[in-house]
């Protein structure tokens, strides 16, 4: 089944909720592989529909409204979505961890931190609670926390933001798992921290060969962290390919508007800065075109009217798009003449 | 005291100090959130403030309109000091002096119309020459909203379009000056651009100066003329934009600027990164000395003790460091050659 090293395959996924105002298609026909040690990252701006991925490969969509409605999810050859839900428990924070943006409300207030880290492995690895205190010790020196051993005694909100990420961090790797999913772990960081938090995680991935899905909105976080990226735009994949060509040559006019709508500090102030007009649509209620069509700069009479293709480039990168093609040939184009 | 024609507000040495505990349990602390800012901002300027989170940026911004009172030092405006007027005519300065709030969802009163929202300062200073609903709509097309929603609520808008709404309330009044703070980092990236475009073309149409707080680099180096960082209630670097992003000088503000990351994976595989260890200290007991010794590489014992002040170290380029001076200005080759606290000039 899967081997040849892939560690997730996911399989035109596809996740709707039932609303008052109709349904809502949150991910709809998602495909993607990981490879053992691989990062993926998923960019998109809220409400396109990457968080909702991830929660559906973890099997914790809200049931109902949320359902996940076809498509295959297979873990190291575990048809995650037919397991019954304590074999998903087995799974999930053992072989797959989680790290969500707000590591306030992930923590619980009311618990020390040791009692947070060590249910982990007492429940995951049958530690005994000296046995789990101690590595808790260990995997809180491991992400870095000074003096790990008074942390470990104390309390969530004694902590700095960035400290408690990296004690979700901790929680997180304490069983070995073999793929991480990071939900915006930096959001909520400052710049600094958000630094110093995206090294360790390349650092352990680097240690440990774990497996990562990184979520972001920052094109800037994953172009440094990963291999290959999805872009989400309304809940379809617009765009998925290596991490270099998505960034040299996209073929999605969404991908290059967002590229060419942050501000570059090497060039001059005062420019004006490239924006992408209106607002992301309703999903509930998208139009029968292209959803990205009413802000699109090239969009034609066949982009109102039908729904895009999801072309092939090359090996590994596709766009949904009527003018893959084109947009990706004008990319190459720009490349050629800026180098 | 002197007040230059091109400065339109004056700040010398602003302090904001907070204390907090002091009830029966706990012993009463100082926090320094503010801790003496002496700063001009020139007329028609974007002056960016950054820092990391506890810097008391958005403090300073509040202290100048006085939403929050400062503790000491003055802020000049129209040749009046702005920290001493009494509350009556305060509010009359409010006219010129606006702010736009971070967070677009919580800045408005979700039981008010857009038009009673916006159409509120206009009616507060008795500013409608006609009727009020015809300015609020002028104003919402100024900011790109239809006018067709003044009878709308807040929560019918998303992100961007409420932080729209927030800058046509503070547009309503004709202010001179605007405290942007962080205006744009709850909004998905299409939309920051949008907000950034805007805020530009009407400081372009409408004469405005800006005091723009925000921390994020890249948006701070696209719409300042003037970049200005803080650190523990300190300001320890002040350049023009692209100096400061081209030639940093003090260590922490060349840690920021490399702590950001490029959207560019070729760049990012080859740049060398300088990670800062350690959280922002406390303000409430701010370390001794040059308060960014706990976490700077260069730091030696004179750091410990002695407090650096902002000098200028090449023209119109101003940092506190006592380890750098105008004809030393590189702080890693003094380093290197081991130059220990120089004169400061």
């Amino acid at each position: 089944m899967t081997n040849n090293g892939t560690i997730l395959s996911v399989k035109d996924l596809k996740t709707y909720f039932q609303t008052e105002d109709g349904v809502v298609k949150a991910v709809d026909g998602i495909s993607f592989e990981l490879k053992k040690g691989e990062t993926l990252g998923i960019v998109g701006e809220s409400g396109s529909g990457k968080s909702v991925t991830n929660l559906s490969i973890m099997r914790l969509i809200p049931e109902p409204p949320g359902k996940i409605v076809g498509g295959d999810v297979v873990f190291d050859g575990i048809d995650v979505r037919s397991l019954s839900i304590d074999e998903v428990r087995k799974i999930r924070g053992k072989r797959i961890a989680m790290i969500f943006q707000d590591p306030m409300t992930s923590l619980n207030p009311f618990l020390k931190v040791s009692t947070q880290l060590m249910e982990v492995t007492q429940l995951h690895l049958g530690h005994d609670k000296t046995q789990a205190y101690e590595h808790g010790v260990k995997m809180l020196e491991t992400v870095g926390i000074p003096d790990p051993r008074s942390r470990m005694d104390g309390y969530p909100h004694e902590l700095s933001g960035g400290m408690r990420q990296r004690v979700m961090i901790a929680m997180a790797l304490s069983c070995d798992p073999e793929l991480l999913i990071a939900d915006e772990p930096t959001t909520a960081l400052d710049v600094t921290i958000q630094a110093q938090i995206l090294e360790l995680i390349k650092d352990l991935k680097a240690r440990m060969g774990t497996s990562v899905i990184l979520i972001t909105h920052d094109l800037g976080v994953v172009a440094g962290m990963t291999e290959k990226i999805i872009v989400m735009y309304a809940g379809k994949v617009f765009e998925q390919a290596p991490t270099k060509e998505l960034f040299s040559t996209p073929a999605n006019p969404y991908t290059r508007g967002l590229l060419k709508s942050v501000p570059d500090p090497a060039h001059e102030q005062g420019k004006e800065l490239y924006q992408i007009p209106g607002l992301p649509p309703d999903v509930a209620h998208l139009p029968p075109g292209c959803p990205f069509a009413e802000r699109c700069d090239r969009v034609e009479d066949i982009c109102r009217k039908e729904y895009p293709p999801f072309v092939q480039i090359n090996e590994g990168h596709h766009s949904l798009c009527h003018f893959a093609k084109e947009v990706y040939e004008e990319s190459r184009r720009e490349k050629a003449a800026a180098a | 005291m002197e007040t230059n024609d091109n400065n339109l507000i004056s700040l010398q040495d602003l302090q904001v100090h907070y204390r907090i505990g002091g009830g029966i349990f706990s012993e009463a602390k100082t926090v320094k959130a503010v801790d003496g800012v002496t700063l001009d901002i020139r007329k028609g300027e974007t002056l960016g403030l950054v820092g990391e989170s506890g810097c008391g940026k958005s403090t300073l911004g509040k202290a100048i309109l006085r939403l929050t009172e400062p503790t000491g030092g003055k802020a000049f405006y129209n040749g009046k000091d702005l920290a001493h007027l009494p509350k009556s005519a305060m509010r009359e300065q409010r006219k010129d002096l606006q702010m736009i709030f971070q967070d677009p969802y919580a800045s408005l009163n979700p039981r008010m119309t857009v038009g009673q929202i916006i159409g509120e300062p206009i009616r507060t200073f008795g500013l409608a020459n006609g009727g009020i609903d015809a300015r609020v709509q002028e104003l919402m097309e100024t900011v790109g909203l239809s006018r067709r929603f003044i009878k709308r609520y807040p929560h019918e808008f998303s992100g961007g379009q409420r932080q729209r709404i927030g800058i046509a309330r503070a547009l309503a009044v004709d202010p001179r000056f605007i405290v942007a703070d962080e205006p744009i980092s709850a909004l998905d990236v299409s939309i920051q651009a949008q907000i950034m475009n805007l805020l530009e073309r009407l400081q372009a149409e409408k004469d405005l100066t800006y005091l723009f707080i925000s921390h994020d680099l890249r948006a701070v180096r696209h719409l300042s003329d003037r970049v200005a960082v803080m650190y523990l209630g300190k300001i320890v670097e002040l350049a023009p934009g692209k100096d400061i992003y081209a030639e940093p000088l003090m260590p922490y503000t060349k840690a920021l600027i490399s702590a950001v990351p490029v959207p560019d994976p070729e760049i990012e595989a080859t740049r060398e990164r300088i990670i800062l260890k350690g959280d922002v200290p406390s303000p409430i007991n701010p370390p001794a000395g040059c308060r960014f010794h706990t976490r700077c590489a260069y730091a030696i014992d004179a750091c410990r003790t002695t407090v650096p002040q902002l000098a200028e170290i090449k023209p119109q380029h101003f940092a506190a460091c006592i380890r750098i001076n105008a004809d030393n200005p590189n702080i890693h080759a003094n380093h290197e050659a081991g130059l220990g606290a120089l004169q400061q000039k």
